[in-house]
């Protein structure tokens, strides 16, 4: 019987340490899926951040790095600009991207730099263990804003929009992965952000709203439709800003 | 050979080009200014990236992701910026990576001033950010010195995938001095463990610090103090003049120049003195101390950090005495015969 | 063996700091040992501005002047802050435009110059710190004129090359001034 449905060639046999439910292994292998479709997995180095993605450089087979919390732009800037012909791409939480490294995405994008920004946002601080996050819905009860999160909270950052004012980001898509419909669609955005960069056109960054069953405290399908019914409404899916090169 | 006359910063800079610099990112401050404004300005030229970063921080991990890449990178800064750059420094250290850190000290704490400090020193040869971890710590005193101890700190840094710093301060940055310029040969260094692409003709590579079993923890921190064990052995450098002198003064960086100057004036009014200068304050050169000196004078920039190291080579055969000065202004020679009469009468 | 320890003070853009650089780059250009310290940050915005400047045929310890052989002073601050450091037998020269009277010490040699307005009258205010510059070598006897003209070729930048002439004639006027 012929094989329908394999492990990507980029990721490796280690076993995830994702929690049940988790969503990482599915954006993982969409990244994957993405190296190999355009087969750029020899000349590709991933940038891995802090949180609970910090050992994505364990299960990608491209060359790797892992980057202090919230810098992985700036190194990924490091690794680009030293190496221009390689495809360089970070993997960010929203904590890492949107609090403790927002002063380096801004810049990365202001910079246009040529780099591929996979950003999971999950509404919540994971590794840590249930903390707010910055991307924290109003109202949402976390272990850091346990009387649900208020005005003296701080409100949640849109940052693909807030992105997509600067001149310098080229393609900024926010996507989901709650169900088989739009994990679809998200691999093919994310294809679409690498292949930005192998023809040179710039920054590009996919927002994938993504579950944390454990510190939503939530089945995994409840969890899902948590992200249908509460976060895609704040967030809204779609391309927010789409400076390509039509091809 | 050429000759030119250039500011310490810049000497810093155009060695660092010539040693094959490829990777520049920093941040505008004073007294250190000069330094990326060089860079900007002839980098280019060389096939080199200069980045103005929006931040000390991202400057240094700018620098990770560039030395992760196998490539000659540096980053520099005046004091505070250094403070940023300390989380970037220590996952520089715990991954392994060759690059070159230049601080052209000025006063704090806090915003401190701009004058001229060796109030970092601590800060330099003791840690600065978490965890266990030295950097080879070289302290020019003059701008030639800035510019041989560039190029050397590139091929030091190389040798032992470990940071290097260049430790100056203020005046040495700030002034201008003849420099011979040259251009070293390039050594060769084994890079096969940085991230250019597998091209899957091998495993990944990973550039990493985060080893979460306790285990490997400690072997990475095995692997590194055997590594500083390796470098304080061979790395020590010193200029060492009169080591028969009953006082021995022992100074590094530009107050060094204000004690040469004090070795005439004390020959003159029959005082035997000498001076002990580390051209590498880490690794401390121990083997400077094994003189038979009445007593040491230690004369830093600060409230007293040299000192200790000072005291723990010493080992109590002979008394070591301080002098310091804090703010910014240099001591004189003056300043310094007077310790050094007081000293030597009692 | 001869050691000029020089410091150069007046106000930020009357070109101090570019005047130590060119003597320095001259005293070097004559084979000298030479170093050059300038005041540096805020203190250059419009305010105070000093450099320290040593030419010697020996290495050189210290680049700073504690004790000056020579002070030029371009603006009343400056003459305070610095008429106290020169060495007994030491010289002082005043531009005696920006400075038009003042307590001078009897144990120094002063020579007043009216450099500013030498400048304004054959070509421009920015040429004070040349005129200055002549008064020191018709005093000292260095850096030589050669090294004078060579250094000023040589700092000029391309597009301001025309100067050069005005730059040395200026030069020749404060060699030639006699207070």
């Amino acid at each position: 019987m012929p094989l329908k449905f394999k492990k990507p060639d980029s990721l490796t046999d280690i076993a995830m340490h994702y929690c049940p439910g988790c969503t990482h292994g599915i954006i993982h292998r969409l990244v994957a899926n993405a190296i190999d479709t355009l087969g750029i997995e020899g000349k590709t180095v991933g940038i891995a951040s802090v949180g609970c993605s910090v050992f994505a450089y364990n299960y990608f087979t491209c060359d790797m790095q892992q980057a202090s919390h919230g810098r992985a732009p700036a190194v990924a800037t490091g690794v680009k600009r030293s190496l221009p012909d390689r495809i360089v791409f970070t993997y960010q939480g929203d904590g890492d991207l949107a609090a403790i490294g927002t002063a380096e995405i801004v810049h990365a994008a202001a910079r246009g730099e040529n780099i591929t920004v996979i950003f999971v946002n999950n509404a919540i601080y994971g590794m840590t263990g249930g903390q707010m996050a910055p991307t924290t819905l109003n109202g949402q009860v976390t272990l850091t804003s346990p009387y649900g999160r208020r005005q003296q909270e701080g409100h949640p950052v849109r940052m693909s929009e807030m992105l997509s004012t600067l001149d310098g980001a080229r393609y900024i898509e926010r996507v989901s992965v709650h169900n088989p419909a739009h994990i679809i669609k998200a691999g093919k955005s994310i294809i679409k952000a690498f292949e930005m960069q192998l023809r040179g056109e710039g920054f590009s960054m996919i927002e994938v709203l993504s579950t944390c069953p454990t510190n939503l405290k939530m089945s995994p399908v409840k969890a899902l439709k948590w992200v249908e019914n509460n976060m895609i409404p704040f967030y809204p899916l779609g391309i927010i800003k789409d400076g390509s090169v039509k091809v | 050979m050429e000759q030119k006359l250039m500011k310490g910063n810049e000497a810093i800079a155009e060695a660092a080009i010539r040693a094959g610099l490829k990777f520049y990112a920093g941040y505008p401050i004073t007294p250190q200014t000069e330094l990326p404004e060089y860079l900007a300005k002839h980098m280019e030229k060389s096939g080199g990236t200069f980045i103005q970063a929006e931040s000390e921080i991202s400057a240094i991990n700018m620098v990770y992701g560039a030395a992760g890449a196998g490539i000659r990178a540096m980053t520099s800064s005046s004091s505070p910026g250094i403070s940023l750059k300390q989380e970037g420094i220590s996952y520089i250290v715990g991954s392994e990576l060759p690059c070159v850190i230049v601080n052209v000290m000025r006063t704090g704490p806090g915003l401190g001033g701009i004058h001229p400090s060796q109030s970092d020193y601590f800060q330099a040869v003791k840690g600065g950010g978490h965890g266990d971890y030295k950097m080879l710590v070289l302290a020019p005193n003059s701008v030639q010195e800035m510019y041989d101890f560039t190029i050397d700190a590139f091929d030091i840094a190389d040798k032992y995938r470990n940071p290097v710093m260049i430790l100056a301060d203020g005046i040495l940055g700030q002034m201008m001095e003849a420099v011979n310029l040259y251009t070293p040969a390039t050594e060769k260094f084994d890079k096969s463990w940085a991230t250019t692409g597998t091209y899957k003709k091998r495993k990944h590579n990973i550039i990493n610090s985060l080893y979460i079993k306790p285990e490997e923890s400690e072997t990475l921190n095995k692997r590194l103090q055997a590594k500083y064990k390796i470098m304080a052995q061979n790395e020590q450098r010193v200029e060492i003049i009169n080591p028969d002198a009953d006082i021995m003064l022992v100074a590094f960086g530009i107050v060094a120049r204000v004690a040469k100057q004090v070795l005439d004036d004390a020959k003159s009014q029959n005082l035997s003195v000498g001076l002990i200068r580390p051209l590498t304050v880490w690794p401390f050169p121990s083997k400077a101390f094994k003189t038979a000196a009445k007593a040491y004078l230690t004369i830093e920039l600060n409230s007293g950090q040299m000192v200790e190291d000072v005291r723990l080579e010493v080992n109590g055969r002979a008394p070591v005495h301080f002098l310091g000065k804090m703010g910014g202004k240099v001591l004189t020679v003056d300043d310094i015969m007077a310790k050094l009469k007081q000293i030597a009468g009692a | 063996m001869k050691t000029h320890n020089i410091i150069i003070s007046g106000f930020g853009g009357q070109g101090i700091v570019a005047a130590g650089r060119l003597i320095a780059f001259a005293g070097m250009t004559d084979g000298k040992k030479v170093s050059m310290l300038p005041s540096y940050g805020p203190e250059m915005r419009g305010g105070f501005a000093n450099c320290h400047v040593i030419i010697s045929d020996a290495d050189i310890a210290s680049p700073i002047v504690s004790q000056a052989d020579i002070v030029i002073a371009m603006s009343v601050p400056a003459l305070n802050k610095f008429q106290p450091v020169v060495k007994r037998g030491g010289i002082l020269i005043v531009d005696s435009h920006q400075v038009t009277h003042s307590d001078y010490r009897d144990d120094i040699r002063i020579i007043k110059i009216p450099a500013t307005r030498i400048a304004m009258d054959k070509s421009n205010v920015k040429m004070s710190n040349m005129v200055m510059i002549g008064a020191m070598i018709s005093v000292i006897g260095s850096p030589s004129l050669n090294s004078m003209a060579l250094s000023i070729r040589d700092l000029l930048p391309q597009h301001m090359q025309y100067l050069f002439d005005i730059e040395m004639e200026m030069l020749e006027a404060g060699m030639a001034f006699e207070g």
